[in-house]
């Protein structure tokens, strides 16, 4: 399971949109709110400063402000440089020309597990309340199928217009943006792309005034060249866990109890967290060391673990299917030798060469358990106790 | 007799020349699996422990008669093998290889609905039918013959819930693996529908996880369409914190659903039994089904 998405940057999404022609406001990115003034300067007043984090609700955590002077722009840029927006350092804004919207539309394209196709979908109502718009009034929300044998038409964009009450010149420039996203979607194989808002401006005209794209990370093979960029150190809002992870292929997640967590399978591990809880007990992180996991890739996972302070005993949960017991066991072991069993661990080591395993396990003096629920008993057990 | 395959089924294996191809091929075959033929672009005319390997799907399928596929190619290649089945006409195609990217999985998809062939995947452990037919990377001894049939997002934990099965005595009809992708071959839905036919299923577990929304589509299936035969469910990730989001378009296609608790309303609602932990959902059944009969006829077939 992945657990990272590869996001672009507001800027970044934006660069594509203009290579695209798609209309986005003017406007440069910066690391300095001496450059934000130069900028604005250039621009002319009014501008908006937007932080470059990847989190949603960054409107609403104050991440974007405005300013009506090259002055005000750099105060405002210096006081979004270098402060923590939803635990996230902002480390870059975006300086633009500010557009007074004469109203403010959704237009986004992702894929529909059901429907097995990419939807596009759009609003009337867009701007930060979208979701609720979806939940508490979901007739204002146009949702349009795609069949990937014929794609994204023409009329689709059509009617998608029309249904936001536009004709002539506009709705034409509107189903111009559409089938240009749609475009972008596939080129770049996105999971998610959305314009929100797509601001109408006072004499007619639409602007992506903010925008979003996610690409599908399997797909990265075909995209070189933001291969590198899949979690790049300190740049996303990731732990020094989580860093280590990302380097030798784990999928872990820092939660915040004490109870370290290791097993095979997302659902099995997520299955763990959930009887941990259930007998009381509070999960540290996810980890998933996936399918066919070898000795090396298990002792990574237990020096990863080990190597958060709030974890006061590990769980280890295998069921061995494609990975083999006996591979866990000497993994195990490795750890043991390069770090040291620092906390107390309770291991639960079940299935395929799991006789070869455990004797490994036992001769070391090292014990183990025969069911999840008991193992997650005993885990909880130690954690309240303190070993 | 199971569902999508049996004793019946004729298996090529696409990719069989690979470690996880050939590794796979020998398990398969061990379990009794018919494993008719191999593919292999440039590999023909040898063999992989005594199956014959060809070039094409085409040369296999009209060689030996197959009617399925399993295929193991790696991600960058699996769509070119999967639309290589799907014009063999050959009737379930199960794709094991994991990473394969959405917008292939999409195009896959289609193009199987149109050619009315099933899809089992991808990133599937596959299906297995207990002493019949094992089209799959799974353990084959958690499985047992018997009459649950289970239908899963995961692997590992699927295994977890069909030891408990299989010692309960109920054992499992058939098992398949839905795939761990967003997008795959056969929702919840589908499988239910060819549960209620197969007779040799009495029971259906369904074992779900957080996102998406094919465990609140099953639950309206089954309280819409007064489903016949007792289900329980099982949904990882009760407890999993709120993953880090994908922006607006995901939320507004999900609305409030997506959630474990969204699903278990939802089955609950639909009178499906959800078990707290893995190891309930074998009691559960066995509960629904008056336990007797059934696992006095099951052991003694073991």
């Amino acid at each position: 399971m992945r657990l990272h998405k590869l996001k672009l940057y507001e800027y970044e999404s934006k660069k594509i949109f203009q290579e695209y022609e798609i209309p986005t406001p003017r406007g440069e990115v910066t690391t300095s709110s001496t450059l934000a003034k130069e900028v604005t300067a250039k621009l002319g007043v009014p501008v908006t400063i937007k932080a470059q984090i990847l989190v949603s609700g960054r409107g609403k955590a104050g991440g974007i402000l405005f300013a009506n002077s090259p002055q005000e722009a750099e105060t405002v840029a210096k006081k979004l440089l270098g402060t923590e927006i939803k635990s996230v350092k902002v480390k870059e804004v975006l300086v633009e020309e500010r557009i007074v919207a004469k109203k403010e539309l959704y237009f986004g394209i992702t894929t529909d597990r059901a429907k097995c196709s990419y939807v596009a979908i759009a609003s009337s109502e867009g701007g930060m309340d979208i979701e609720e718009v979806a939940v508490t009034t979901p007739e204002r929300i146009i949702k349009v199928f795609i069949d990937p044998t014929y794609g994204f038409r023409s009329y689709h964009a059509y009617q998608i217009a029309r249904k936001l009450g536009y004709s002539s010149s506009q709705f034409r420039d509107l189903a111009t943006i559409f089938l240009k996203l749609y475009k972008i979607a596939m080129d770049y194989d996105a999971e998610l792309i959305e314009i929100n808002p797509l601001i109408e401006t006072m004499d007619g005209k639409f602007v992506a005034a903010d925008s979003r794209l996610l690409i599908d990370d399997n797909a990265l093979y075909r995209h070189p060249e933001y291969q590198k960029r899949l979690a790049p150190e300190g740049e996303t809002e990731l732990s020094v866990q989580e860093i280590e992870a990302q380097k030798t292929g784990l999928a872990y997640v820092k939660l915040d109890g004490n109870i370290g967590i290791i097993g095979n399978g997302a659902g099995l591990v997520m299955a763990t967290l959930d009887a941990v809880q259930f007998y009381g007990g509070k999960p540290a992180n996810f980890l998933d060391v996936g399918g066919g996991a070898s000795a090396d890739m298990m002792a990574s996972a237990l020096n990863i673990v080990l190597s958060d302070p709030n974890v006061e005993v590990v769980f280890i949960n295998i069921l061995g299917g494609i990975t083999r017991c006996d591979e866990v066991a000497k993994g195990i072991l490795e750890a043991k030798k390069r770090v040291g069993f620092t906390k107390p661990i309770v291991i639960r080591l079940v299935g395929t060469n799991e006789e070869e395993g455990r004797r490994i396990l036992t001769e070391a003096g090292i014990h183990f358990l025969d069911s999840m629920e008991e193992a997650a008993v005993k885990a909880v057990e130690i954690a309240k106790t303190g070993g | 007799m199971g569902v999508f395959v049996s004793k019946q089924t004729r298996a090529i294996v696409q990719g069989i020349t690979g470690s996880q191809g050939s590794f796979h091929t020998r398990l398969m075959l061990d379990y009794g699996t018919q494993i008719v033929a191999g593919t292999s672009p440039t590999k023909g005319g040898t063999q992989v422990h005594g199956v014959p390997v060809y070039d094409t799907v085409e040369e296999a399928v009209k060689r030996h008669d197959a009617n399925a596929s399993i295929i193991f190619v790696p991600a960058p290649f699996a769509v070119e093998a999967a639309f290589e089945a799907i014009e063999a006409e050959l009737k379930t195609v199960v794709i094991i290889t994991e990473h394969i990217p959405v917008k292939d999985a999409i195009q896959v998809m289609a193009r199987a609905k149109q050619a009315k062939v099933t899809v089992i995947g991808p990133n599937t452990p596959g299906i297995i039918v207990p002493n019949e037919c094992k089209l799959g990377i799974m353990p084959a001894h958690v499985f047992m013959r018997g009459v649950v049939g289970v239908a899963s997002r995961s692997g590992t934990l699927t295994y977890e819930i069909a030891t408990g099965l299989s010692v309960s005595g109920l054992g499992q009809s058939t098992c398949i693996g839905l795939g761990g992708d967003p997008i795959v071959g056969l929702s919840f839905v589908d499988v239910l529908k060819e549960f209620e036919r197969d007779k040799q299923t009495k029971a259906v577990a369904l074992i779900g996880e957080i996102g998406g929304n094919l465990e609140e589509l099953a639950a309206e299936y089954i309280a819409k369409e007064g489903y016949s035969k007792p289900v329980a469910a099982f949904i990882a990730g009760r407890t999993a914190p709120p993953g880090k989001r994908m922006g607006h378009a995901g939320a507004i296609i999900m609305g409030r659903t997506g959630t474990a608790d969204s699903k278990i309303e939802a089955f609950k609602k639909a009178g499906v039994d959800v078990a707290e932990k893995p190891r309930d959902v074998a009691r559960l059944l066995a509960e629904r089904l008056g336990k007797k009969s059934i696992s006095t006829r099951c052991k003694s077939e073991r």
